[in-house]
């Protein structure tokens, strides 16, 4: 099979990614907080600061670097927690139907028909800034196309022949869910949720730069966009290289998510060739 | 409990419900397998076959539903058991094979897995006991190299080894029962012959009583020591298979052993057309008064419009129903 371009940039750009957090103590140049130095606030990039200081002093290049565990974390964290989510609820909706089907449709329509932004953005305003009410809003808030992906998938698998032998077999419920439904439906559930994670990122960097995300002086790149607005014409790096951050994590889940579509699911394959 | 069958159906009505009424897909369809007995139900596509199968092992799904008569598991009475308790009876106590062994196993989980889930669903082995027993029940349906086939996933093996696969599936925890529902119909001919003397082998060594559904009477008569022929939801005729040729005495089994191409003869050269029964089955909620063959009857007579013919014995247990049995 020929490797297809989204899939390998897509896959490396997000691997760089996880590298960079997974390894930014030993990438970064100082430490993203507690190194300020007002003696070298607000220099340009440079051979000494590859990215530039901000008004403080601080590395530009170590900040966005660390940021990375923020925005990956609450990317796949909370991406987690929606696919699990959606599963549960779609996949039981899909195989058992009646009034539980009804019932989750309903959800479903309800956070469908809500911006999952501002559904997040109440959740914070309950629960307050910080990075575990960031997971718990971006958490629980989009699952509605994992499940409607879910439940449609389940529709059509419980009709199975090997779903119907398992139950002559006298598999329970739960175990035909696990075993017949939820492996068979995997790959469009992987591949939104690889989309979904793009979206997280995004999400974290959207509330954090409205200041409901990661607190000050703890970097993210929502953050650090938010602060460095005033600064946009004085000094472009402060907001260029966290957006740019931004910008190719979620480039390469979107690409990802594409090449894994194409891998995965037969009939766009068979659309497109 | 010896001297009660294994399986006592008695009276057994399915009613199927289409909106407004329930009209009765199978009715007063009555038979018993004793244990370690081949048993075949016989009839035309429609006749209500899979649903009484279905009706055993508790699973008929609206609109289908049982709609009165007694079904009987070791002289209990199992049509009213809790889910649970069917379910422990299903794969476990009576287990059933399908006709389509192409789509009958999970495509993405290997078969030994799937062999070996039955063990630890129904006996409380542990994985890796009933990994090691799963390979024991594949090498039982003579699989070759069975310790390496464990891996293969579903697409790997060719459909005569799959069905292998479901009877090792089928027979792992040591049924009583086998209902084995057009199990070869998508095979070839030499495969479906391999396959048939291997389930017949292997029930007859554990004693397993085998239900085989089919629309050959010439394939379920081979296999089974009694048949009982259905048409339109109605068992019309039940005898030792032997006797079912030599003399059958419902004009509709008749009709049937008639059209079957009987070796050496002029059908079986392809000379003459096989003897075909006119007509075709009605729907369930068109079926005639009285006897529901009567339109496609040549024997017909007004009493046959007008009222259901009961059941007559035969000779050597046989049960016909018709007014004008041979
Ligand atoms: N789920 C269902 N809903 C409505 N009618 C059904 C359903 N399942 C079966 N039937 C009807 O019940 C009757 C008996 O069906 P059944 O599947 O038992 O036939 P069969 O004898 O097994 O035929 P075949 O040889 O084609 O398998 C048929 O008329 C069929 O249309
Ligand atoms: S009862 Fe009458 S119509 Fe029915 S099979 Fe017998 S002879 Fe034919
Ligand atoms: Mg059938």
């Amino acid at each position: 099979m020929k490797l297809r371009a989204n899939l390998v940039i897509g896959g490396a750009l997000f691997a760089l990614a996880i590298l960079v957090g997974l390894l930014a103590p030993w990438l970064a140049h100082t430490d993203p907080i507690m190194d300020a130095n007002l003696m070298n606030a607000e220099e340009a990039p440079s051979w000494t600061w590859w990215f530039g200081t901000d008004g403080q002093g601080r590395d530009i290049y170590s900040r966005v670097v660390y940021g990375a565990r923020v925005s990956l974390t609450v990317g796949i964290v909370s991406q987690l927690i929606n696919s699990v989510i959606g599963v549960a609820l779609g996949l039981s909706a899909g195989y058992w139907g009646g009034w539980w089907d009804d019932v989750v449709n309903a959800l479903t329509n309800l956070m469908l028909a809500i911006p999952s932004l501002i559904f997040a953005l109440a959740i914070m305003a309950v629960l307050g800034p910080g990075l575990t009410s960031l997971l718990i809003a971006l958490g629980l808030t989009n699952w509605s196309f994992t499940c409607r992906i879910a439940r449609a998938s389940a529709l059509s698998l419980r009709s199975q022949g090997y779903v119907q032998a398992a139950t002559v077999l006298g598999y329970g419920d739960m175990r035909i869910m696990i075993t017949q439904l939820l492996p068979n439906m995997l790959g469009p559930i992987v591949v939104i949720g690889t989309l979904g994670m793009g979206s997280a990122v995004l999400s974290e960097a959207a509330l954090s730069f409205l200041g409901l995300g990661v607190r000050p002086p703890f970097p993210s790149w929502g953050s650090m966009l938010s602060e460095a607005r005033d600064q946009i014409t004085t000094a472009p790096w402060l907001s260029v290289f966290p957006g740019l951050a931004i910008f190719l994590t979620v480039l390469g889940l979107n690409l990802l998510g594409d090449g894994l579509r194409d891998i995965l699911d037969p009939q766009s394959r068979s659309r497109r060739t | 409990m010896t001297g009660s069958p294994l399986i006592e159906v008695e009276d057994l009505r399915i009613d199927l419900n289409d909106g407004s009424r329930k009209v009765p897909a199978v009715e007063s369809v009555s038979f018993r397998i004793d244990r370690g007995e081949t048993f075949g139900l016989v009839g035309e596509s429609g006749c209500g076959k899979s649903i009484t199968a279905l009706a055993l092992i508790g699973l008929l799904r609206p609109p289908l539903s049982i709609g009165g008569g007694v079904i009987r598991f070791e002289g209990r009475e199992i049509q009213h058991l809790s889910a649970a308790k069917q379910r422990a009876l299903r794969g476990n106590r009576i287990a059933m094979i399908f006709q389509e062994p192409m789509t009958a196993l999970n495509p993405v989980s290997p078969v030994g897995r799937q062999i070996a889930e039955m063990f630890v669903l129904h006996k409380g082995k542990s994985w890796r006991e009933a990994n090691q027993l799963a390979v024991d029940a594949l090498a039982s349906v003579r699989v070759p190299a069975p310790e390496r086939r464990v891996k293969d996933y579903p697409h790997q093996l060719s459909g005569g080894m799959r069905q292998r696969v479901m009877i090792a599936i089928a027979l792992a925890c040591g049924p009583d029962l086998l209902i084995a529902d057009e199990p070869t119909t998508a095979l070839d001919v030499t495969v479906q012959a391999e396959i048939i003397e291997l389930m017949r082998n292997l029930c007859a060594e554990r004693r397993t009583a085998i239900l085989m559904i089919s629309h050959d009477l010439g394939l379920v008569a081979n296999v089974c020591r009694r048949v009982a022929v259905m048409y339109a939801g109605r068992i019309v005729e039940e005898r030792g298979s032997a006797d079912i040729f030599r003399s059958p005495s419902h004009p509709y089994t008749q009709g049937l052993v008639a059209s079957l191409p009987r070796l050496g003869s002029r059908a079986a050269l392809g000379r003459t057309r096989l003897k075909e029964i006119a007509g075709v089955v009605p729907a369930i909620a068109s079926f005639p008064d009285g006897c529901r063959f009567n339109p496609r009857c040549a024997q017909a007579t007004d009493i046959c419009r007008t009222t259901a013919p009961g059941t007559d014995l035969l000779g050597a247990g046989g049960l016909v129903r018709c007014h004008h049995h041979a």
